[in-house]
């Protein structure tokens, strides 16, 4: 089976190259049976990676520790679930699962291509096939995933416990996919630039997967936001770190571009800035990937030890010069005929929320690489923290929000005042009521976030009004019910509807941020079983510590009431698992528990109104000296001995319990984070979804039609 | 064509000076990233740094402060920091850490919640593989 891996790794390199090469000749001499042939290396590339992906997959389902990556980062007592998921835990596997989805999408597209953009799909072919075989190089010379362990290890590490969870089973899929899924814009737009067809064919090829990319990205930060918050024990779910902030880049320009491209589809403008926003969201997206592996900026996710980041710093390099170079080349194609109209217009707007988009994407960009930008001017590596990105993101975002409750009330090319007073009244007045009531209620001194609820209030008045013009407007002319009229409504018009409700989920996501951010209470007290402590206006009372032993780990917790004016309205059971280390010999039968990882079990009461949060960390000093004792009488005891002490300490820990430290928090309207971004995804994938192809009818049936129509309708 | 220059030109000043103004905070508000024998050697009071290096065995609770020593990645120069606020998870001896301090006296004290600590999944050397 390694055999059959390793070939299959060392096949794959060669067609990604063969194809690369196949492709470019095809298109340079016009042969198609090159093209062709190029086309085939890259089916070729999906299957082949397909059957690697198989054979690791193989491994880690039969705990076959012959394979290292296997013994690294799974074990015989890892669930069956995370077992298949543990392959992309590694820097190795992630790589393999990064590439196999790159040659997956890209089939996709050249298949795509090959009926909408003939001349583009070889060169796009190319590109793909030659990222392909960057990452296969990698793969191969730098961070093969399959590779020999002799002797094969009798028992695995098993995989990192922070990670038994199941959003982190979806989130490095999702960032993969959409990172991958976001080349495919880029080597399109190469390809347009390649053979100066600038005009709309690469893109009615392409905008399906920038909104593909937008969409697993967009699941895959919130999933990774989320997890942060019930999973980890520091109670919040962004902290600007650079790889979050690498995911966020993409996303920011993707969803710039996702406005830009309707306008050059409407208007036939900003050809220049859309293959660049292409382009850029490409390059973003290596970007991303180059970030966790390279080490280069301190981050809590990135991969240490690597070696990999000269090989992709010179490999983005030469992407950035190679893109930058081209563009220049054809500006002269690149030069729009039409102008805006007016500068109240839909596309007007359109155009400052993208330059609202691309200068938040630049301040995150900044941010992130200022240590390296700080080093290369002074000498000095230095970083900015969460209060910088929010300083300038903050007002960013509000005006983002704004501009989406904006556009969907003005016309294209121009609107009349008499619209704009129609439009605008009900949103308008919306802003204004929620302003007021905010300003007069005793709410806490927030400028910010109150200003953010108002133009959400405007945004999400918008996107309701426009919803009930439209399905009032399809009633009066089909004469159905409402719940009929809004589905023929939405049905008929997936993009723009779909659209809209993207716009409700951003606004709704950003009121849960910024309620959150700006209203949340932290309490972190030191409490007995039986002591209390407020936080937020609710008061939560340490009733008695738990403790439960289990074959993995051994969870050490407390039981919390958490009471609301002396009403119990929740009880939460937080704890910490230990997971112990294979290295009995030196730390102990019971010592190798402590000296493992350990990871917070959240206790969560969640609502629309508020999360009330907790983490505990018990305080296991007073029990040092028994378990120095056991392991110092009965060294290497294991086996049956060890379950028994375990439960022994777990008894003693409930029967005498040192005061814990815990961490409490009231967040209030954090579930909108959750909710606001499952409505946009939603949005999404209403507007990605195919829409129904309408039958054709032949022109004679048609007109026979017609009179039994007339008459039915008489 | 004048006024299509001068709007050009006025959009230019405005991304120039707002590119400024973000430069300009960016080095305002930072903290220089040191590893312990860095900010043994070259640290002053009052200003924030960001620390960088493992954590040494032997790190205690009291209370509500965490007393622990970060030690360079390749060297021997320790630094002593009392903290309090959220400890991540994968933090314990041996692990590499992130954290903002200022100087207090001989000691060094973390900025609340400022603690990082890298993510062990991620972090896997070559070893930790052997």
């Amino acid at each position: 089976m390694l055999l059959l891996g390793r070939a299959c790794l060392l096949l794959a390199l060669g067609l990604a190259i063969l194809g690369a090469a196949a492709s470019v000749y095809g298109a340079r001499s016009g042969r198609p049976e090159w093209q062709a042939a190029g086309r085939r290396c890259v089916y070729a590339l999906f299957a082949v990676l397909t059957v690697a992906m198989g054979v690791i997959e193989l491994a880690f389902a039969r705990s076959d520790f012959s394979f290292r990556l296997v013994a690294s980062h799974s074990s015989t007592t890892t669930p069956a679930f995370y077992k298949l998921t543990a392959m992309w835990s590694s820097q190795e596997g992630s790589l393999l699962l990064w590439v196999w989805l790159l040659a997956g999408w890209s089939s996709l597209a050249v298949r795509a291509a090959g009926r909408r953009a003939r001349a583009l799909a070889p060169w796009a072919g190319a590109v793909l096939l030659a990222l392909a075989a960057f990452f296969l190089g990698l793969i191969n010379v730098l961070a093969d995933p399959i590779q020999l362990l002799e002797p094969a290890a009798v028992e695995g590490n098993g995989l990192q416990p922070l990670l038994r969870h199941p959003a982190m089973v979806i989130h490095p899929p999702m960032l993969y996919s959409g990172y991958t899924l976001a080349t495919v814009p880029l080597a399109f737009a190469i390809g347009a630039l390649v053979t100066r067809r600038v005009d709309g064919a690469w893109i009615r090829v392409t905008r399906r997967f920038v909104l593909a990319s937008w969409l697993c990205l967009t699941l895959g930060i919130l999933l990774g936001a989320r997890w942060s918050w019930s999973e980890l024990g520091w109670g919040g779910y962004w902290a600007w770190d650079p790889v979050e902030n690498a995911a966020l880049l993409p996303w920011l320009t993707g969803t710039a571009a996702l406005h830009s491209l309707v306008v050059q589809e409407k208007r036939g403008t900003l050809k220049a800035w859309n293959v660049t926003l292409a382009l850029g969201t490409g390059v973003l997206a290596v970007v991303g990937t180059f970030l966790v592996r390279s080490g280069i900026l301190e981050s809590i996710h990135a991969f240490g030890a690597s070696t990999l980041g000269l090989p992709f710093l010179i490999f983005i390099v030469a992407l950035v010069l190679g893109s930058t170079a081209l563009v220049l080349a054809r500006r002269d194609v690149l030069r729009s005929s039409a102008r805006l109209e007016s500068l109240v217009s839909r596309e007007t707007v359109f155009v400052l929320n993208n330059l609202v988009l691309v200068g938040l994407s630049l301040v995150v960009l900044w941010g992130t690489f200022f240590p390296l930008i700080s080093e290369a001017l002074t000498g000095r590596r230095a970083s900015v923290g969460p209060p910088w990105f929010t300083r300038y993101t903050v007002p960013l975002a509000i005006a983002a929000v704004l501009l989406s409750g904006i556009g969907p009330l003005l016309a294209w090319r121009r609107a009349t005042p008499r619209a704009l007073g129609r439009t605008f009244r009900m949103p308008l007045a919306a802003a204004v009521v929620v302003a007021v009531v905010l300003l007069a209620a005793p709410v806490p001194d927030a400028p910010r976030a109150l200003a953010l609820f108002a133009v959400a209030a405007f945004a999400l008045s918008a996107v309701a009004q426009e919803y009930w013009r439209g399905t009032r407007a399809r009633r009066a002319a089909t004469g159905l019910p409402w719940p009929a009229a809004l589905g023929g409504l939405v049905a008929r018009n997936r993009r723009r509807y779909g659209g809209y409700l993207v716009h409700a989920g951003i606004a709704l996501l950003l009121v849960g941020v910024a309620a959150s951010s700006a209203f949340q209470r932290v309490r972190d007290a030191r409490l007995a079983p039986g002591a209390s402590a407020s936080v937020g206006g609710y008061d939560v009372r340490y009733v008695r510590p738990t403790a439960k032993v289990e074959p993995e780990k051994l969870s050490l917790g407390a039981l919390l009431e958490v009471r609301r004016e002396g009403r119990l309205i929740a009880t939460l059971r937080p704890s910490r698992g230990y997971y112990p280390v294979a290295d009995e010999r030196r730390l102990g039968t019971l010592g190798r528990w402590f000296e493992g990882e350990s990871t917070s079990e959240v206790g969560l009461l969640s609502d629309a109104r508020r999360d009330v949060w907790a983490a505990v960390e018990p305080d296991l000093q007073p029990f040092r000296s028994m378990i120095d004792g056991i392991d110092l009488r009965f060294p290497l005891a294991g086996g049956r001995m060890e379950p028994l002490f375990l439960r022994a300490l777990a008894e003693r820990y409930e029967l005498d319990a040192p005061p814990a430290a815990f961490r409490l928090i009231v967040s209030p309207l954090v579930a909108w984070v959750w909710v606001g971004g499952l409505v946009a995804f939603g949005g999404g994938v209403l507007a990605i979804w195919p829409a129904r192809r309408r039958q054709r009818v032949p022109a004679r049936a048609r007109a026979a039609a017609a009179p039994a129509a007339a008459q039915g309708s008489a | 064509m004048a006024g299509k220059q001068s709007r050009k030109l006025i959009a230019l000043g405005a991304a120039v000076l707002l590119a400024g103004a973000l430069a300009w905070s960016s080095f305002t508000a930072s903290s220089e990233a040191v590893s312990p024998s860095g900010l043994l050697q070259a640290a002053q009071g009052g200003r924030a740094y960001e620390l960088t290096g493992t954590v040494l065995p032997g790190y205690r609770r009291l209370g509500e402060v965490l007393h622990f020593r970060v030690r360079d990645r390749a060297g021997s120069a320790t630094v002593p920091v009392r903290y309090r606020g959220a400890v991540p998870d994968p933090f314990r001896a041996g692990r590499e850490v992130i954290v903002t301090v200022r100087r207090a006296g001989a000691a060094w004290v973390g900025d609340r919640d400022s603690l990082i600590t890298k993510c062990p999944s991620k972090f896997s050397t070559e070893s930790d593989r052997r």
